[in-house]
């Protein structure tokens, strides 16, 4: 099942994210496990079939890292696979900075400079969005796209790493 | 909803029969029964006029007439400080525990000292009725629940939703499902308290927006973030201590009376004594500047002392803010900051003391929402879900998205856990892990399931081993053997397992690490009902018959709204199996009957899947007239 489908939405990088929440609530209303409490085994296997599906897939297309990667494995690019690892040089210079920066401030106990990482953090992916965008939905450069949304993952690793740093000192 | 309608089984016979469904709220201190009647959700009371019962169990001595009776609320209340080695009080605690999880030396209870091999196993509790468990003492709590609530509504009880804290883990929840079972009831869901709690508020207030329930029961603190719009309830996180509550205050105020007072060491019935008059004080300052409190111990001590709300404040700062800690994880993790909440609902006695108030208050910048009975609100909540999941039309549609409250994870090498289903993952969910041989040949491997978010083994709770049998001889590392973790929107665990290269189904033995495997179940429920071997042959082939009837009278109903989703061929072959079905059910083989069921239950599988996604299909349409209209 192509998600993109089962909610009713064009296959692309841009989602409209309320009209997505609104399909996924609307499925779920439907098949909810709730719904057939009292209902025979039968209607209840396919009820947490389809609302499981249904979470699964919110969650891929909700989340702009998971949606880049879904949409390039739809087109049979598998973006975090190992032997693709290259990524420009610039990029991996600035990944050893913000890595420095997190391991220094986490011992550092420094909540501010934590905060100021994650905003950082923000700003970056918001503009490696905006060209995934570009690549998938204007240019179609399949390449790009993938090199892009290797950045994005990484992205989502560091400030998932810098979450659990504050959690820590919280 | 017209899927919800035409699949009620039943309702061809009786389509407007209102369907007896409860909430029960079964606190670590109190627990309540509440129905939804005439539209309107209400706590049940007992005879006298009471809403809560206390959660306490007093096994009684044998009194010549009857042996094995016991008390249930307010009268095993009363006898605690007399009998506090058979009176069983904040059982909840103990749910899903084994005896290294909790502090023995506060507790009065004879603990059944097992030896290192089984300390893995529930809490057991020596008492004159014989060696009891919290889901044994839980399911007389709600037995008596149970008899109240079908007491007051004249006739038997279609199901319960029971609630449970959304911090609680797999083998809690389990527990509590154990003690449902126990207690003869028919679990409809497992709902989380602060869930149940917006549930209640939500549709009192009519509120749309972010909403922070604060619940801090007797015995468990729990923090849950929630999006409520039009009629749907999504948890955007959770977060909580479920060893956190009220107790705990009372707990710090004995430790204070103690230190005061110089006392010696005292004995189970002075220890009740005094938690007794602590819980006393700490209701009292609530209202008061100053708590006397005065007792005499049985060796003959006085104690006479007076608490102020200073020195209570004081006493009890840290675990105001244990509270805190939690719902700023939860805030993280919804990704939200105090700016973005409307409003913070205020669930469970224990946020009656003003320090609570004052401390939520001062950490989301508002005042708390305090205008429903925390003691009540959870109950009533329940209720309304009860009534819609049984079947029974509301005005409301209610959707409840729950979410699992800690991750999911494997023990890998070197004793480390890797993440499967990451906390405040929506329900239900599944995930899929694939693992291979180490050697060659190799036919069985052992699988350790963990619950929550360090990342040794040891830091984790060990919910499960799972051992995978019948796997096919091949050479190391080509067996590819899925195993599917699944999730249900009762937040419990279950595991399967396939070959995928053979696609063979690997066989599971489950050894729940705290909690009753299926023997102990077993011999416990044959315990409880005690009935002859004839009368459970005869409840048996009653319940087989009245399974198949409503199985067939859904496929029926189902029949006539979808069989246009059928091929000719699909149709004809259901409605042939069906009245070899109908046949079958006349006669009087419980077994056969079964086993039918199952097969025809199999048979429409598709049939549901197919009238599943014709449902899907259509409520995506509206959704789409709904946005053309705009």
């Amino acid at each position: 099942m192509n998600y993109f489908k089962f909610f009713s939405l064009p296959q692309q990088f841009n989602v409209d994210l309320s009209l997505l929440e609104t399909n996924f609530r609307a499925i779920q209303s439907a098949s909810h496990p709730d719904r057939f409490v009292t209902c025979t085994s039968a209607e209840k296997i396919a009820s947490m079939q389809t609302a499981t599906l249904a979470n699964e897939a919110y969650l891929t297309l909700k989340n702009p890292a998971n949606r880049a990667k879904y949409l390039l494995l739809q087109q049979g690019i598998d973006a975090i696979d190992e032997k693709n690892t290259q990524m420009a040089a610039d990029f991996l210079m600035q990944q050893l900075e913000w890595r420095e920066t997190l391991d220094d401030a986490k011992h550092a106990k420094d909540l501010d400079t934590l905060e100021n990482l994650l905003a950082e953090m923000q700003t970056e992916a918001n503009i490696l969005q905006d060209d995934l965008a570009d690549y998938f939905d204007e240019k179609q450069d399949n390449v790009a796209a993938t090199d892009t949304t290797r950045k994005l993952i990484f992205i989502d690793k560091v400030c998932a790493d810098i979450h659990k740093a504050i959690e820590h000192l919280e | 909803m017209a899927l919800l309608q035409i699949s009620e089984p039943g309702q061809s016979t009786a389509p407007h029969q209102h369907k007896l469904a409860v909430g029960i709220d079964l606190g670590t201190t109190n627990s309540l029964v509440a129905t939804v009647r005439s539209g309107q959700a209400t706590v049940l009371l007992d005879e006298d006029g009471h809403a809560l019962l206390p959660s306490v169990v007093r096994y009684l001595p044998d009194d010549g007439i009857a042996s094995n009776q016991v008390d249930v609320g307010y009268a095993a209340q009363a006898a605690q400080s007399l009998d506090p080695q058979n009176t069983i009080v904040s059982a909840k605690r103990f749910m899903g525990r084994g005896l290294k999880d909790i502090d023995i030396s506060q507790q009065p209870y004879q603990f059944l000292n097992s030896d290192a091999a089984e300390s893995k196993q529930l809490v057991q509790i020596h008492t004159r009725a014989g060696v009891k468990n919290a889901v044994d003492v839980s399911a007389e709590i709600l037995k008596s629940l149970k008899k109240r609530a079908e007491q007051s509504l004249g006739g038997e009880l279609v199901g319960a939703v029971i609630t449970v804290p959304a911090y609680f883990d797999d083998a809690q929840r389990q527990a509590t499902k154990d003690a449902a079972q126990l207690a003869g009831l028919n679990v409809l869901r497992l709902l989380n308290e602060p869930t149940a709690a917006a549930v209640a508020y939500g549709l009192d207030n009519g509120s749309e927006g972010t909403y922070v329930i604060y619940d801090l029961g007797g015995g468990t603190f729990d923090v849950s973030i929630l999006k409520l719009a039009k009629g749907v309830f999504e948890v955007l996180s959770t977060n909580g201590d479920s060893a956190l509550g009220g107790d705990d205050f009372d707990r710090r105020i004995f430790c204070w009376i103690l230190e005061q007072s110089k006392c010696a060491p005292v004995n189970a019935k002075d220890t009740r004594l005094l938690l007794t008059k602590a819980r006393e004080a700490k209701e009292w300052l609530t209202d008061h500047t100053n708590a006397q409190i005065t007792c005499k111990l049985s060796n003959g001590e006085l104690i006479d002392l007076t608490l102020s709300t200073k020195q209570f404040n004081e006493l009890t700062q840290t675990l105001v803010q244990k509270t805190l800690t939690p719902t700023k994880k939860a805030l993280r993790d919804a990704a939200l900051s105090i700016d973005d909440i409307k409003g913070v609902v205020m669930v469970g006695g224990a946020t009656r003391m003003p320090q609570i108030r004052l401390a939520v208050a001062d950490f989301f910048k508002q005042t708390p929402l305090t205008n429903l009975d925390p003691d009540k609100v959870v109950a009533l909540g329940a209720a309304i879900q009860a009534n819609t999941l049984a079947g029974n039309r509301s005005e409301q549609d209610l959707l409840l998205l729950d979410v699992i409250p800690l991750s999911l994870g494997l023990e890998t090498m070197g004793g480390l856990v890797e993440k499967v289903i990451p906390r405040n993952s929506t329900l239900p969910i599944a995930r899929a892990q694939e693992f291979t041989t180490f050697k060659d040949g190799q036919t069985a491997m052992s699988i350790h399931v963990l619950q929550g978010e360090r990342e040794l083994v040891t830091d984790c709770r060990s919910l499960a081993k799972f051992e995978l049998r019948g796997i096919p001889p091949m050479v190391a590392g080509a067996a590819r053997i899925r195993v599917t973790f699944t999730v249900d929107a009762d937040g419990l665990l279950s595991v399967s397992a396939r070959e995928i290269t053979s696609n063979v189904e690997a066989n599971i033995i489950v050894k729940p690490s705290y909690g009753l495997s299926d023997e102990q179940m077993l011999e416990m429920l044959k315990s409880s009902f005690g009935a002859a071997e004839s009368d459970k042959n005869a409840r048996m082939l009653n319940e087989a018959k009245v399974d198949a009837q409503s199985l067939t009278q859904a496929i029926r109903a189902a029949l006539q709204q979808d069989a246009h989703l059928l091929s000719g061929a699909e149709a004809e072959s259901i409605h042939t199996q069906l009245a070899a079905f109908e046949q079958l059910i006349l006669g009087d083989d419980a077994h056969a009957i079964h086993q039918a069921t199952e097969a025809l239950n199999t048979a429409t599988e598709n049939f549901a899947a197919k009238r599943m996604d014709a449902s899907v299909s259509r409520a995506l349409a509206g959704k789409s007239l709904e946005n053309l209209n705009l």
